[in-house]
Protein backbone atom coordinates (compact mmCIF):
# COMPACT_ATOMS: atom_id res chain seq x y z
CA UNK A 1 0.00 0.00 0.00
CA UNK A 2 1.38 3.42 -0.84
CA UNK A 3 1.82 6.18 1.53
CA UNK A 4 -0.23 8.89 1.63
CA UNK A 5 0.90 12.32 -0.58
CA UNK A 6 1.44 15.32 1.34
CA UNK A 7 -1.96 16.68 -0.40
CA UNK A 8 -3.81 14.08 1.08
CA UNK A 9 -2.00 14.38 4.31
CA UNK A 10 -3.33 18.20 4.67
CA UNK A 11 -6.72 17.36 3.65
CA UNK A 12 -6.97 14.94 6.39
CA UNK A 13 -5.20 17.38 8.76
CA UNK A 14 -8.38 19.93 7.59
CA UNK A 15 -10.77 17.70 8.03
CA UNK A 16 -9.76 16.11 11.06
CA UNK A 17 -10.19 20.04 12.92
CA UNK A 18 -13.33 20.33 11.48
CA UNK A 19 -14.37 17.19 13.49
CA UNK A 20 -12.68 18.77 16.45
CA UNK A 21 -14.25 22.23 15.70
CA UNK A 22 -17.83 20.86 15.21
CA UNK A 23 -17.64 18.30 18.34
CA UNK A 24 -15.76 21.73 20.37
CA UNK A 25 -18.92 23.51 19.14
CA UNK A 26 -21.55 20.74 20.16
CA UNK A 27 -20.04 20.70 23.61
CA UNK A 28 -20.20 25.01 24.37
CA UNK A 29 -23.79 24.90 22.99
CA UNK A 30 -24.88 22.13 25.31
CA UNK A 31 -22.57 23.57 28.01
CA UNK A 32 -24.35 27.11 27.29
CA UNK A 33 -28.17 25.51 26.97
CA UNK A 34 -27.75 23.54 30.02
CA UNK A 35 -26.25 26.76 32.30
CA UNK A 36 -29.26 29.36 30.69
CA UNK A 37 -31.59 26.26 32.03
CA UNK A 38 -30.18 26.06 34.99
CA UNK A 39 -30.80 29.70 35.58
CA UNK A 40 -34.20 29.49 33.73
CA UNK A 41 -34.86 27.64 36.60
CA UNK A 42 -33.32 29.24 39.50
CA UNK A 43 -35.45 32.20 38.28
CA UNK A 44 -38.20 30.69 38.23
CA UNK A 45 -38.02 29.16 41.76
CA UNK A 46 -36.89 32.79 42.67
CA UNK A 47 -39.96 34.18 41.13
CA UNK A 48 -42.31 31.64 42.98
CA UNK A 49 -40.78 32.73 46.40
CA UNK A 50 -41.62 36.03 45.50
CA UNK A 51 -45.40 35.28 44.56
CA UNK A 52 -45.47 33.72 47.76
CA UNK A 53 -44.30 36.35 49.61
CA UNK A 54 -46.16 38.69 48.46
CA UNK A 55 -49.54 36.70 48.86
CA UNK A 56 -48.72 36.34 53.00
CA UNK A 57 -50.39 40.14 52.42
CA UNK A 58 -53.50 38.06 51.69
CA UNK A 59 -53.50 36.06 55.35
CA UNK A 60 -52.69 32.42 56.25
CA UNK A 61 -55.57 29.81 57.20
CA UNK A 62 -54.22 28.77 60.21
CA UNK A 63 -55.95 25.05 59.70
CA UNK A 64 -54.40 24.46 57.16
CA UNK A 65 -51.31 25.47 58.34
CA UNK A 66 -50.96 23.21 61.26
CA UNK A 67 -52.01 20.25 59.03
CA UNK A 68 -49.67 20.77 56.83
CA UNK A 69 -47.18 21.04 60.30
CA UNK A 70 -48.28 17.82 60.91
CA UNK A 71 -47.82 16.42 57.87
CA UNK A 72 -44.19 17.70 56.60
CA UNK A 73 -43.14 17.73 60.95
CA UNK A 74 -44.53 15.43 63.14
CA UNK A 75 -45.53 12.99 60.55
CA UNK A 76 -41.84 12.79 58.86
CA UNK A 77 -39.96 12.75 62.55
CA UNK A 78 -39.91 8.92 63.31
CA UNK A 79 -38.34 8.52 60.05
CA UNK A 80 -35.87 11.80 60.20
CA UNK A 81 -34.85 10.32 63.93
CA UNK A 82 -34.16 6.85 62.28
CA UNK A 83 -32.11 7.90 59.49
CA UNK A 84 -29.97 10.51 61.56
CA UNK A 85 -29.87 8.14 64.32
CA UNK A 86 -27.87 5.09 62.52
CA UNK A 87 -25.86 7.96 60.61
CA UNK A 88 -24.62 9.22 63.68
CA UNK A 89 -23.73 5.75 64.50
CA UNK A 90 -22.12 4.83 61.73
CA UNK A 91 -20.08 7.72 61.70
CA UNK A 92 -18.98 6.61 65.27
CA UNK A 93 -18.70 2.87 64.27
CA UNK A 94 -16.19 4.54 61.44
CA UNK A 95 -14.08 6.56 63.69
CA UNK A 96 -13.88 5.26 66.74
CA UNK A 97 -10.97 2.15 65.80
CA UNK A 98 -8.82 5.00 64.36
CA UNK A 99 -9.38 7.35 67.48
CA UNK A 100 -8.38 4.32 69.46
CA UNK A 101 -5.73 3.46 67.61
CA UNK A 102 -3.79 7.10 68.02
CA UNK A 103 -4.67 7.52 71.16
CA UNK A 104 -7.30 10.49 70.83
CA UNK A 105 -10.44 8.18 71.53
CA UNK A 106 -11.88 10.90 73.98
CA UNK A 107 -12.54 13.27 71.11
CA UNK A 108 -14.96 10.68 70.05
CA UNK A 109 -17.91 13.01 71.10
CA UNK A 110 -16.83 15.94 70.00
CA UNK A 111 -16.24 14.37 66.15
CA UNK A 112 -19.27 12.93 65.93
CA UNK A 113 -21.60 16.04 67.52
CA UNK A 114 -19.80 18.71 65.25
CA UNK A 115 -20.38 16.40 61.96
CA UNK A 116 -24.43 15.79 62.88
CA UNK A 117 -24.87 19.38 63.94
CA UNK A 118 -23.07 20.86 60.83
CA UNK A 119 -23.58 18.66 58.23
CA UNK A 120 -24.98 14.97 58.70
CA UNK A 121 -27.96 16.06 60.53
CA UNK A 122 -29.24 18.83 58.15
CA UNK A 123 -27.99 16.97 55.26
CA UNK A 124 -29.80 13.45 55.79
CA UNK A 125 -33.08 15.14 57.45
CA UNK A 126 -33.25 17.20 54.14
CA UNK A 127 -32.79 14.16 51.83
CA UNK A 128 -35.89 12.38 53.85
CA UNK A 129 -37.79 15.41 53.59
CA UNK A 130 -37.47 15.46 49.79
CA UNK A 131 -38.39 11.65 49.46
CA UNK A 132 -41.29 12.19 51.94
CA UNK A 133 -42.55 15.19 51.64
CA UNK A 134 -41.56 17.19 48.68
CA UNK A 135 -42.69 13.64 46.59
CA UNK A 136 -45.74 14.22 48.19
CA UNK A 137 -46.12 17.86 47.47
CA UNK A 138 -45.49 17.43 44.08
CA UNK A 139 -47.69 14.42 43.43
CA UNK A 140 -50.59 15.95 45.14
CA UNK A 141 -50.46 19.59 43.20
CA UNK A 142 -49.58 17.71 40.02
CA UNK A 143 -53.11 15.51 40.67
CA UNK A 144 -54.77 18.95 41.27
CA UNK A 145 -52.94 19.94 38.03
CA UNK A 146 -54.41 17.48 35.82
CA UNK A 147 -57.43 16.95 37.16
CA UNK A 148 -58.30 20.45 36.75
CA UNK A 149 -58.98 21.11 40.42
CA UNK A 150 -55.97 24.21 40.00
CA UNK A 151 -57.98 25.47 37.47
CA UNK A 152 -61.44 25.32 39.86
CA UNK A 153 -59.21 26.87 42.56
CA UNK A 154 -58.60 30.03 39.86
CA UNK A 155 -62.16 30.02 38.62
CA UNK A 156 -63.32 30.39 42.10
CA UNK A 157 -60.79 33.57 42.76
CA UNK A 158 -58.75 31.67 45.07
CA UNK A 159 -54.90 31.84 44.21
CA UNK A 160 -53.13 28.53 44.03
CA UNK A 161 -49.89 30.47 45.11
CA UNK A 162 -51.74 31.38 48.38
CA UNK A 163 -53.77 28.24 48.82
CA UNK A 164 -51.39 25.66 48.23
CA UNK A 165 -47.42 27.05 47.93
CA UNK A 166 -47.75 29.08 51.06
CA UNK A 167 -48.35 27.32 53.79
CA UNK A 168 -46.43 24.09 52.50
CA UNK A 169 -43.35 26.48 51.98
CA UNK A 170 -43.70 27.99 55.61
CA UNK A 171 -44.29 24.33 56.82
CA UNK A 172 -41.42 23.59 55.08
CA UNK A 173 -39.63 26.23 56.54
CA UNK A 174 -40.50 25.57 60.37
CA UNK A 175 -41.01 22.16 60.33
CA UNK A 176 -37.42 21.40 58.63
CA UNK A 177 -34.85 23.01 61.29
CA UNK A 178 -37.28 22.12 63.72
CA UNK A 179 -36.96 18.00 62.51
CA UNK A 180 -32.93 18.37 61.78
CA UNK A 181 -33.09 19.33 65.58
CA UNK A 182 -34.97 16.38 66.86
CA UNK A 183 -32.72 14.41 64.82
CA UNK A 184 -29.49 15.83 65.27
CA UNK A 185 -29.84 14.24 68.99
CA UNK A 186 -30.96 10.92 67.46
CA UNK A 187 -27.67 11.36 65.55
CA UNK A 188 -25.93 12.24 68.67
CA UNK A 189 -27.38 9.48 70.88
CA UNK A 190 -26.73 6.43 67.93
CA UNK A 191 -22.77 8.14 68.17
CA UNK A 192 -23.11 7.39 72.14
CA UNK A 193 -24.41 4.05 71.68
CA UNK A 194 -21.87 2.94 69.74
CA UNK A 195 -19.06 4.82 72.03
CA UNK A 196 -20.60 3.06 74.66
CA UNK A 197 -20.35 -0.14 73.21
CA UNK A 198 -17.23 0.12 72.27
CA UNK A 199 -15.99 1.08 76.14
CA UNK A 200 -16.39 4.32 76.70
CA UNK A 201 -17.78 6.10 79.33
CA UNK A 202 -20.69 7.99 78.63
CA UNK A 203 -19.37 11.47 80.87
CA UNK A 204 -16.03 10.77 78.57
CA UNK A 205 -18.84 11.22 75.53
CA UNK A 206 -20.44 13.93 77.00
CA UNK A 207 -17.55 16.02 77.88
CA UNK A 208 -15.75 15.59 74.17
CA UNK A 209 -19.14 17.06 72.89
CA UNK A 210 -19.06 19.51 75.33
CA UNK A 211 -15.44 20.73 75.22
CA UNK A 212 -16.10 20.55 70.85
CA UNK A 213 -18.78 22.66 70.24
CA UNK A 214 -19.20 26.25 70.30
CA UNK A 215 -20.31 27.49 73.53
CA UNK A 216 -22.18 30.56 71.72
CA UNK A 217 -24.11 27.65 69.92
CA UNK A 218 -22.70 28.63 66.47
CA UNK A 219 -22.02 24.92 64.85
CA UNK A 220 -26.00 24.37 66.26
CA UNK A 221 -27.11 27.94 64.13
CA UNK A 222 -25.61 26.98 61.25
CA UNK A 223 -26.51 23.65 61.06
CA UNK A 224 -30.27 24.88 61.78
CA UNK A 225 -29.89 27.70 58.96
CA UNK A 226 -28.86 25.02 56.56
CA UNK A 227 -32.00 22.92 57.29
CA UNK A 228 -33.90 26.32 57.15
CA UNK A 229 -32.94 27.17 53.20
CA UNK A 230 -33.15 22.85 52.45
CA UNK A 231 -36.64 23.75 53.46
CA UNK A 232 -37.28 26.16 51.38
CA UNK A 233 -35.15 24.51 48.47
CA UNK A 234 -37.66 21.53 48.92
CA UNK A 235 -41.13 23.61 49.36
CA UNK A 236 -39.86 25.84 46.47
CA UNK A 237 -39.20 22.72 43.76
CA UNK A 238 -41.83 20.19 44.83
CA UNK A 239 -44.72 23.15 44.30
CA UNK A 240 -43.10 24.35 41.25
CA UNK A 241 -43.07 20.64 39.34
CA UNK A 242 -46.49 20.26 40.84
CA UNK A 243 -47.97 23.22 39.15
CA UNK A 244 -46.03 22.40 35.62
CA UNK A 245 -47.44 18.85 35.48
CA UNK A 246 -49.19 17.71 32.21
CA UNK A 247 -49.92 14.44 30.71
CA UNK A 248 -51.88 12.83 33.43
CA UNK A 249 -50.75 9.97 35.66
CA UNK A 250 -47.30 9.69 33.70
CA UNK A 251 -47.05 13.75 33.78
CA UNK A 252 -47.43 13.42 37.36
CA UNK A 253 -44.79 10.81 37.69
CA UNK A 254 -42.55 12.36 35.96
CA UNK A 255 -42.72 16.04 37.51
CA UNK A 256 -42.17 13.80 40.93
CA UNK A 257 -39.29 11.99 39.50
CA UNK A 258 -37.87 15.71 38.58
CA UNK A 259 -38.60 17.19 42.04
CA UNK A 260 -36.86 14.61 43.88
CA UNK A 261 -33.74 15.03 41.62
CA UNK A 262 -33.73 18.63 41.74
CA UNK A 263 -34.22 19.02 44.99
CA UNK A 264 -31.69 16.93 45.95
CA UNK A 265 -29.15 18.63 43.70
CA UNK A 266 -30.13 21.62 44.72
CA UNK A 267 -29.72 20.56 48.35
CA UNK A 268 -25.92 19.66 48.46
CA UNK A 269 -24.87 22.69 46.33
CA UNK A 270 -26.80 24.58 48.36
CA UNK A 271 -25.39 22.75 51.43
CA UNK A 272 -21.96 23.26 49.83
CA UNK A 273 -22.35 27.14 48.99
CA UNK A 274 -23.02 27.66 52.75
CA UNK A 275 -20.51 25.54 54.24
CA UNK A 276 -18.09 27.51 52.26
CA UNK A 277 -19.92 31.07 53.28
CA UNK A 278 -19.42 29.80 57.38
CA UNK A 279 -16.02 28.37 56.74
CA UNK A 280 -15.25 31.63 54.82
CA UNK A 281 -17.04 33.38 57.93
CA UNK A 282 -15.17 31.25 60.51
CA UNK A 283 -11.41 31.97 58.82
CA UNK A 284 -12.16 35.94 58.47
CA UNK A 285 -13.17 35.53 62.40
CA UNK B 1 -84.79 53.61 23.40
CA UNK B 2 -81.51 52.20 25.36
CA UNK B 3 -79.91 49.30 24.88
CA UNK B 4 -78.38 47.20 27.79
CA UNK B 5 -74.96 47.01 27.04
CA UNK B 6 -73.87 43.06 26.83
CA UNK B 7 -72.44 41.12 29.76
CA UNK B 8 -69.73 39.44 27.52
CA UNK B 9 -68.46 40.59 24.35
CA UNK B 10 -65.82 38.95 22.48
CA UNK B 11 -64.32 40.55 19.71
CA UNK B 12 -61.84 38.92 16.78
CA UNK B 13 -61.07 36.05 19.82
CA UNK B 14 -57.85 34.06 18.37
CA UNK B 15 -56.59 31.48 20.61
CA UNK B 16 -53.56 29.71 19.30
CA UNK B 17 -51.63 27.00 21.20
CA UNK B 18 -48.15 25.04 19.87
CA UNK B 19 -48.40 27.05 16.43
CA UNK B 20 -52.18 25.43 16.16
CA UNK B 21 -54.94 27.64 16.08
CA UNK B 22 -58.04 26.41 18.00
CA UNK B 23 -60.22 29.61 17.83
CA UNK B 24 -59.90 31.84 15.08
CA UNK B 25 -61.85 35.44 15.04
CA UNK B 26 -64.44 34.30 17.11
CA UNK B 27 -66.84 37.80 17.75
CA UNK B 28 -70.36 37.42 19.83
CA UNK B 29 -72.63 39.43 22.13
CA UNK B 30 -74.22 38.16 25.52
CA UNK B 31 -76.90 40.02 27.09
CA UNK B 32 -77.39 40.37 30.60
CA UNK B 33 -79.45 37.32 31.26
CA UNK B 34 -78.95 35.18 28.16
CA UNK B 35 -78.32 32.06 27.34
CA UNK B 36 -76.14 31.46 24.64
CA UNK B 37 -75.03 27.38 23.82
CA UNK B 38 -71.67 26.53 22.13
CA UNK B 39 -71.85 23.59 19.75
CA UNK B 40 -68.94 22.14 17.79
CA UNK B 41 -67.62 18.98 16.83
CA UNK B 42 -65.31 17.49 19.73
CA UNK B 43 -61.66 19.45 19.47
CA UNK B 44 -63.56 22.74 18.00
CA UNK B 45 -62.39 25.01 20.31
CA UNK B 46 -65.49 24.79 22.54
CA UNK B 47 -63.87 24.32 26.01
CA UNK B 48 -61.60 27.08 24.99
CA UNK B 49 -63.86 29.57 25.09
CA UNK B 50 -64.94 28.87 27.76
CA UNK B 51 -61.60 28.91 29.41
CA UNK B 52 -60.85 32.01 27.62
CA UNK B 53 -63.87 33.99 29.09
CA UNK B 54 -62.44 32.56 32.54
CA UNK B 55 -59.46 34.15 32.27
CA UNK B 56 -57.99 30.26 32.48
CA UNK B 57 -55.93 30.31 29.75
CA UNK B 58 -54.75 34.01 28.22
CA UNK B 59 -56.41 35.30 24.50
CA UNK B 60 -53.51 34.94 21.57
CA UNK B 61 -55.28 38.12 20.30
CA UNK B 62 -58.37 40.20 20.60
CA UNK B 63 -60.73 41.50 23.56
CA UNK B 64 -62.82 39.71 25.79
CA UNK B 65 -65.31 42.33 27.31
CA UNK B 66 -67.03 41.25 30.95
CA UNK B 67 -69.04 44.17 31.98
CA UNK B 68 -67.55 46.35 29.62
CA UNK B 69 -63.66 45.26 31.01
CA UNK B 70 -61.21 43.93 28.63
CA UNK B 71 -60.03 40.83 30.57
CA UNK B 72 -56.96 40.25 27.97
CA UNK B 73 -53.45 40.47 29.67
CA UNK B 74 -54.95 40.91 32.92
CA UNK B 75 -52.64 39.94 35.56
CA UNK B 76 -54.15 36.86 37.87
CA UNK B 77 -54.57 39.40 40.20
CA UNK B 78 -56.63 41.65 38.45
CA UNK B 79 -58.79 39.19 37.71
CA UNK B 80 -60.31 38.66 40.81
CA UNK B 81 -63.08 41.05 40.45
CA UNK B 82 -64.37 39.06 37.24
CA UNK B 83 -64.00 35.83 38.46
CA UNK B 84 -66.23 36.75 41.95
CA UNK B 85 -69.35 37.24 39.68
CA UNK B 86 -68.45 33.99 37.35
CA UNK B 87 -69.01 29.92 38.45
CA UNK B 88 -67.56 27.40 36.45
CA UNK B 89 -68.85 24.21 35.71
CA UNK B 90 -66.02 21.84 35.06
CA UNK B 91 -66.57 19.06 32.64
CA UNK B 92 -65.35 16.56 34.81
CA UNK B 93 -66.46 18.59 37.85
CA UNK B 94 -63.25 19.08 39.00
CA UNK B 95 -63.90 18.75 42.42
CA UNK B 96 -61.30 19.20 45.54
CA UNK B 97 -60.51 15.18 45.87
CA UNK B 98 -59.38 15.53 49.51
CA UNK B 99 -62.62 17.44 50.55
CA UNK B 100 -66.15 16.14 51.35
CA UNK B 101 -69.10 17.46 49.22
CA UNK B 102 -69.69 20.18 52.15
CA UNK B 103 -66.29 21.26 52.33
CA UNK B 104 -65.82 21.20 48.56
CA UNK B 105 -69.08 23.47 48.18
CA UNK B 106 -68.79 25.98 51.18
CA UNK B 107 -64.84 26.11 49.77
CA UNK B 108 -65.68 29.10 47.43
CA UNK B 109 -68.02 30.78 50.27
CA UNK B 110 -65.54 30.66 52.90
CA UNK B 111 -62.02 31.20 50.66
CA UNK B 112 -63.00 32.87 47.89
CA UNK B 113 -63.41 36.61 47.17
CA UNK B 114 -66.49 37.30 49.08
CA UNK B 115 -65.16 35.25 51.70
CA UNK B 116 -65.42 38.57 54.44
CA UNK B 117 -68.91 38.61 53.40
CA UNK B 118 -69.73 34.59 54.27
CA UNK B 119 -67.05 34.03 57.10
CA UNK B 120 -69.50 36.36 59.34
CA UNK B 121 -72.09 34.14 58.87
CA UNK B 122 -72.95 31.37 61.38
CA UNK B 123 -71.62 28.06 60.20
CA UNK B 124 -75.65 26.93 60.77
CA UNK B 125 -75.80 29.28 57.78
CA UNK B 126 -73.54 27.90 55.55
CA UNK B 127 -74.58 24.40 56.39
CA UNK B 128 -78.21 25.83 54.93
CA UNK B 129 -76.71 27.25 52.06
CA UNK B 130 -74.89 23.99 51.30
CA UNK B 131 -78.30 21.89 51.70
CA UNK B 132 -80.24 24.29 49.72
CA UNK B 133 -78.19 23.63 46.88
CA UNK B 134 -77.36 19.99 47.06
CA UNK B 135 -81.33 19.88 47.59
CA UNK B 136 -81.60 22.11 44.28
CA UNK B 137 -79.18 19.77 42.01
CA UNK B 138 -81.27 16.89 43.65
CA UNK B 139 -78.84 15.43 45.54
CA UNK B 140 -79.84 16.47 49.08
CA UNK B 141 -78.06 14.96 52.16
CA UNK B 142 -74.62 13.85 50.43
CA UNK B 143 -72.81 16.41 52.18
CA UNK B 144 -70.32 14.32 54.27
CA UNK B 145 -69.38 11.79 51.26
CA UNK B 146 -66.30 12.25 49.73
CA UNK B 147 -66.21 12.73 45.52
CA UNK B 148 -64.45 9.30 45.06
CA UNK B 149 -67.39 7.69 46.73
CA UNK B 150 -69.88 9.53 44.31
CA UNK B 151 -70.96 7.95 40.36
CA UNK B 152 -69.57 10.71 37.21
CA UNK B 153 -72.99 12.45 37.41
CA UNK B 154 -73.34 13.14 41.00
CA UNK B 155 -69.67 14.45 41.16
CA UNK B 156 -70.97 16.73 37.93
CA UNK B 157 -73.92 18.11 39.94
CA UNK B 158 -72.05 18.68 43.24
CA UNK B 159 -69.86 20.65 40.74
CA UNK B 160 -72.58 22.88 39.58
CA UNK B 161 -74.26 23.18 43.55
CA UNK B 162 -70.95 24.51 43.99
CA UNK B 163 -70.68 27.19 41.24
CA UNK B 164 -74.10 28.47 41.84
CA UNK B 165 -73.39 28.10 45.34
CA UNK B 166 -71.68 31.67 45.57
CA UNK B 167 -74.48 33.12 43.48
CA UNK B 168 -72.55 34.08 40.49
CA UNK B 169 -73.75 36.63 37.55
CA UNK B 170 -72.50 34.66 35.03
CA UNK B 171 -72.08 30.91 34.82
CA UNK B 172 -70.15 28.81 32.30
CA UNK B 173 -71.21 25.25 31.92
CA UNK B 174 -68.84 22.81 30.14
CA UNK B 175 -70.91 19.92 29.19
CA UNK B 176 -73.17 19.70 32.29
CA UNK B 177 -75.51 17.05 30.50
CA UNK B 178 -73.12 14.89 29.19
CA UNK B 179 -73.08 11.08 30.06
CA UNK B 180 -76.21 12.42 32.54
CA UNK B 181 -79.30 10.04 32.15
CA UNK B 182 -82.01 11.90 30.16
CA UNK B 183 -84.52 12.77 33.05
CA UNK B 184 -81.20 14.37 35.32
CA UNK B 185 -80.17 16.08 31.87
CA UNK B 186 -83.62 17.66 31.35
CA UNK B 187 -83.61 18.71 35.57
CA UNK B 188 -80.04 20.01 34.93
CA UNK B 189 -81.52 22.20 31.91
CA UNK B 190 -84.65 23.04 34.16
CA UNK B 191 -82.09 24.05 36.73
CA UNK B 192 -80.18 27.04 34.19
CA UNK B 193 -83.46 28.63 32.79
CA UNK B 194 -84.40 28.87 36.91
CA UNK B 195 -81.31 30.60 37.34
CA UNK B 196 -81.79 33.02 34.55
CA UNK B 197 -85.74 33.49 35.89
CA UNK B 198 -84.94 33.73 39.45
CA UNK B 199 -81.54 35.41 39.26
CA UNK B 200 -81.20 36.94 35.65
CA UNK B 201 -77.89 34.85 35.53
CA UNK B 202 -76.11 35.21 32.33
CA UNK B 203 -75.30 31.59 30.99
CA UNK B 204 -72.88 30.07 28.45
CA UNK B 205 -73.25 26.99 27.57
CA UNK B 206 -71.11 24.06 25.76
CA UNK B 207 -73.04 20.90 25.10
CA UNK B 208 -73.63 18.42 22.16
CA UNK B 209 -76.90 17.57 23.52
CA UNK B 210 -79.08 19.24 20.91
CA UNK B 211 -82.13 18.89 22.25
CA UNK B 212 -81.14 20.32 25.38
CA UNK B 213 -79.67 23.36 23.28
CA UNK B 214 -82.40 23.99 20.86
CA UNK B 215 -84.60 23.86 25.00
CA UNK B 216 -82.87 26.11 26.58
CA UNK B 217 -80.47 28.42 23.73
CA UNK B 218 -81.39 32.26 23.14
CA UNK B 219 -78.42 32.39 21.00
CA UNK B 220 -76.49 29.30 19.41
CA UNK B 221 -72.55 28.97 18.40
CA UNK B 222 -71.29 26.69 16.35
CA UNK B 223 -68.10 26.48 16.29
CA UNK B 224 -66.00 24.69 13.13
CA UNK B 225 -62.43 24.51 12.56
CA UNK B 226 -62.17 27.39 14.92
CA UNK B 227 -64.24 29.86 13.73
CA UNK B 228 -67.67 30.57 13.74
CA UNK B 229 -69.93 28.44 11.62
CA UNK B 230 -73.07 29.95 12.10
CA UNK B 231 -74.56 32.65 15.40
CA UNK B 232 -78.27 33.12 15.95
CA UNK B 233 -81.33 32.34 17.34
CA UNK B 234 -82.03 28.45 17.43
CA UNK B 235 -84.36 29.17 15.04
CA UNK B 236 -82.50 31.03 12.82
CA UNK B 237 -79.96 27.70 13.04
CA UNK B 238 -82.29 25.21 12.48
CA UNK B 239 -83.74 26.86 8.98
CA UNK B 240 -79.99 27.54 8.34
CA UNK B 241 -79.14 26.21 4.33
CA UNK B 242 -75.55 25.60 6.06
CA UNK B 243 -74.82 22.21 4.83
CA UNK B 244 -72.18 21.77 7.45
CA UNK B 245 -74.89 23.18 10.22
CA UNK B 246 -76.87 20.57 8.92
CA UNK B 247 -75.33 17.67 8.65
CA UNK B 248 -73.97 18.72 12.52
CA UNK B 249 -77.53 19.05 13.95
CA UNK B 250 -79.29 16.17 12.44
CA UNK B 251 -76.06 14.00 13.46
CA UNK B 252 -75.98 11.99 10.17
CA UNK B 253 -72.55 10.34 9.05
CA UNK B 254 -72.52 11.28 5.32
CA UNK B 255 -72.01 15.34 4.27
CA UNK B 256 -69.59 17.85 4.04
CA UNK B 257 -67.95 17.29 7.69
CA UNK B 258 -67.16 13.62 6.83
CA UNK B 259 -65.81 15.13 3.56
CA UNK B 260 -63.30 17.50 5.07
CA UNK B 261 -62.25 14.55 7.63
CA UNK B 262 -61.38 12.59 4.64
Amino acid sequence: MSSPSPEQESNLAVEAVGVFEDVGETATKIVRRTLVRVFEYLGELVNLLWQALRSLRQGIHLGDLMRLFGSVGTESLPIVLLTVGFSGAVLALYTVGSLNNLGIGNLLGGIVALSIFRETGPLITAVTLVARVGSGITAEIGAMKTTEQIDALRAMGISPITYLVVPRLLACLVMAPAVTLFGDFAGILGGGMIAVNQGQTSRLFIDSIRQSLDPGGSDIREGLLKALVFGGIIALIACREGLESKGGAAGVGRSTNRAVVFAIILVFAADFVLTWLFKAKAVVG
Amino acid sequence: MSVEPPRISLQDLHFTVDGRAILQGITLEVAPGEVLCVMGLSGAGKSTILRCIAGLVPATQGQIRIDGTDIVGLKERDLLPIRAKMGVVFQYAALFDSMNVYENIAFGLLRGPRRAEFCKRPKAEIARLVAEHLEVVGLPGIERRMPSELSGGMRRRVGLARALATEPEIVLYDEPTSGLDPVTAAAIDDLILETRAAKGVTSIVVSHDMSSIFRIADRVLMLYDGKAQIYGTPAEVRASPDPVVQQFIRGETQGPIQARRQ
